[in-house]
């Protein structure tokens, strides 16, 4: 066993940011192991992307081609990398912590009797695997015990894309053998319900509320504070999920990714899935009842109070220094 | 249609979370518990499927016995049975040792369709639903909103990242692992409260199902995160804490 191998996912013929965040993982994992680092591309054609992955300072890049590899599917994506996993017998597998990492990776790690560890945000001596527990109130520090290759995703953003060190590797094909009748999803091409008409990504003043505004009757308090500050209204998941807002207005990795200048959080704990989102921000202020919440973390300025009471005195202020 | 639901009982949103005096995990005494969210969505998605196609809905979980009282909100909702994994050391295993809990106590029911949440709000591994999957042999689809039955098997909606949907078509028996929003979740009602005592629900012992239970992923320290961002935490009444933090948007951050 030897050599630490990163699975390469591209997003428009592209190799992904959530990709070249890997190879940084894999080379800093690489640099504390004494190992060499490797990256596997899989599709149907893959000599673009791996062109792309050959400038950085990997050994190997194989292109694990097949025509049954063109749409991803789980049986496929498995199929294929146990091939290459048996045939290389790596210490460490990683991957970005992608919606498609998370549908096929730990099904990749069962038939090898391991178990991945997911969406990881640091990397430490032993190694140790950071990865956040209680919707980020609590990290837990995990390690490999097992007898095979070790398989870990890591969360986006959590190492740079721009530190993978670039160099010249080597590209060779391996073509791994599937059968159309292993393949047992049929998956359709991609679509979005309804054209998006509000677009919270270039918006420079967002607010955004969670649950802590525990009823939609209560949603215009957030309303006027938006309209005094001159802001778009965004929300976490769990509004959208209740029908309160429309998901067009969801902030989060699987809704809209924002940057404004300011971003205020009211009554949002803060689960990874937001903070993803809302990382472009440059200024973010948070009111939460919990003071220990996560959303704190991610926080220029914070207010623990009840935002029922916090908001309209926060629209009055607003409206104050506006005049 | 038979359909397994697997839920899980997890520290209810707002409980106070300490760690515990070994460091290894948290403190679970006097911890409030609830239903996991996700389950709840793919509980409300196989009630509806049954609905629609008849059937049967079963519940199963694994944990101590404090997780009866989750089986019985899901019957109160309106699933016919429950199946309840007796596991005292549930937090040792890691997903694979409890996907293998699942899939031996699943194999005996044959069912047409394996419901289960996509992550837990505790761990967030979003793991068991397709490890249960392979261990059963059974094609998959994770993060879904919507399911149809077909003539074989089942259409699903699938969630992509940044607003984008799939739909993807398998056959049964499938597992799918469900993401929240796709329903809206119903209430229990007093009637189904009492239909719920009369249930059956069956404790089966983690023993006679799978003996392995060492991790390979092995959770070795809990701690605090670290702060990543100095925080100004604004006092005073919520008068005095909002005029301070327009103050300082507009002359320190700038941004107003």
């Amino acid at each position: 066993m030897s050599g630490i191998w990163v699975v390469i996912e591209d997003r428009d013929g592209r190799v992904s940011r959530g990709s070249w965040e890997a190879v940084t993982a894999g080379q800093k994992l690489a640099a504390l192991s004494g190992q060499s680092t490797n990256a596997a591309v899989l599709g149907a054609q893959t000599e673009s992307l791996a062109a792309e992955v050959a400038a950085k300072a990997l050994a190997k890049i194989v292109r694990i081609e097949h025509p049954l590899l063109a749409a991803y599917t789980a049986d496929g994506f498995t199929l294929a990398l146990q091939q290459l996993i048996a045939a290389e017998k790596p210490d460490y597998v990683i991957f970005p912590h992608t919606y498609q990492v998370r549908d096929y990776a730990p099904k990749l790690a069962a038939r090898f009797g391991q178990v991945l560890i997911g969406d990881v945000t640091a990397i430490a001596d032993g190694p140790l695997f950071t990865r956040q527990l209680m919707q980020g109130r609590l990290n837990g520090s995990y390690r490999h015990s097992g007898n095979g290759p070790c398989f870990v995703s890591v969360q986006a953003g959590a190492f740079r894309a721009a530190e993978a060190q670039p160099g010249a590797a080597a590209v060779s094909l391996f073509s791994p053998t599937i059968e159309p009748a292993q393949i047992r999803t049929r998956p359709s091409e991609r679509f979005r319900d309804a054209a998006q008409t509000v677009d919270l990504g270039s918006a420079q003043l967002i607010v955004g509320v969670g649950r802590g505004i525990k009823d939609a009757a209560n949603l215009p308090l957030v309303q006027e504070l938006a309209t005094a500050l001159g802001a778009e209204l965004g929300a976490s998941r769990p509004i959208c999920d209740n029908g309160w807002l429309p998901m067009e207005r969801q902030i989060g990795s699987s809704g809209q990714t924002i940057a404004p200048r300011l971003y205020l959080a009211l009554g949002i704990s803060g689960a990874i899935q937001h903070l993803v989102g809302i990382k472009g921000s440059q200024c973010v202020v948070a009111v939460n009842k919990d003071p220990g919440a996560p959303i704190f973390e991610a926080a220029d300025y914070g207010i623990a109070g009840d935002l029922m009471e916090v908001v309209p005195a926060l629209t009055e202020a607003v409206k104050a220094a506006r005049q | 249609m038979k359909i397994i639901v697997a839920i899980k009982q997890v520290p209810e949103r707002d409980a106070q979370i300490r760690i515990n005096a070994a460091g290894k995990w948290i403190e679970e005494s006097g911890l409030q518990y609830a239903l996991n969210e996700s389950d709840a969505y793919a509980l409300e998605e196989a009630l509806r499927l049954k609905e629609k196609h008849g059937g049967e809905v079963v519940v199963l979980t694994a944990g101590p016995e404090r997780v009866g009282a989750t089986i019985r909100e899901a019957l109160a909702k309106g699933a016919d049975r429950g199946l309840h994994i007796d596991c005292a050391d549930l937090t040792q295993r890691d997903a694979l040792g409890v996907a293998r809990l699942l899939a031996a106590a699943v194999k005996p029911e044959n069912p047409d369709l394996i419901l289960t949440g996509l992550q837990s709000d505790d761990l967030g591994q979003g793991q068991t639903g397709v490890i249960l999957a392979e261990l059963l042999g059974l094609p998959h689809s994770s993060l879904i909103l919507h399911v149809d039955k077909t003539e074989t098997g089942f259409t699903v909606k699938r969630e992509l990242e940044e607003g984008w949907f799939q739909l993807i078509e398998l056959p049964a028996p499938a597992v799918l692992t469900i993401q929240s929003g796709g329903n809206k979740l119903r209430y229990a009602t007093l009637m189904g409260i009492k239909r719920a005592k009369t249930k059956e629900v069956r404790a089966v012992p983690a023993s006679e199902l799978a003996a392995d239970s060492s991790p390979v992923a092995v959770l070795e320290r809990v701690s605090l995160p670290q702060k990543q961002k100095s925080t100004q935490m604004l006092s005073g009444s919520p008068k005095e804490a909002a005029a301070a933090l327009v103050e300082k948007l507009k002359f320190e951050a700038r941004v107003l």
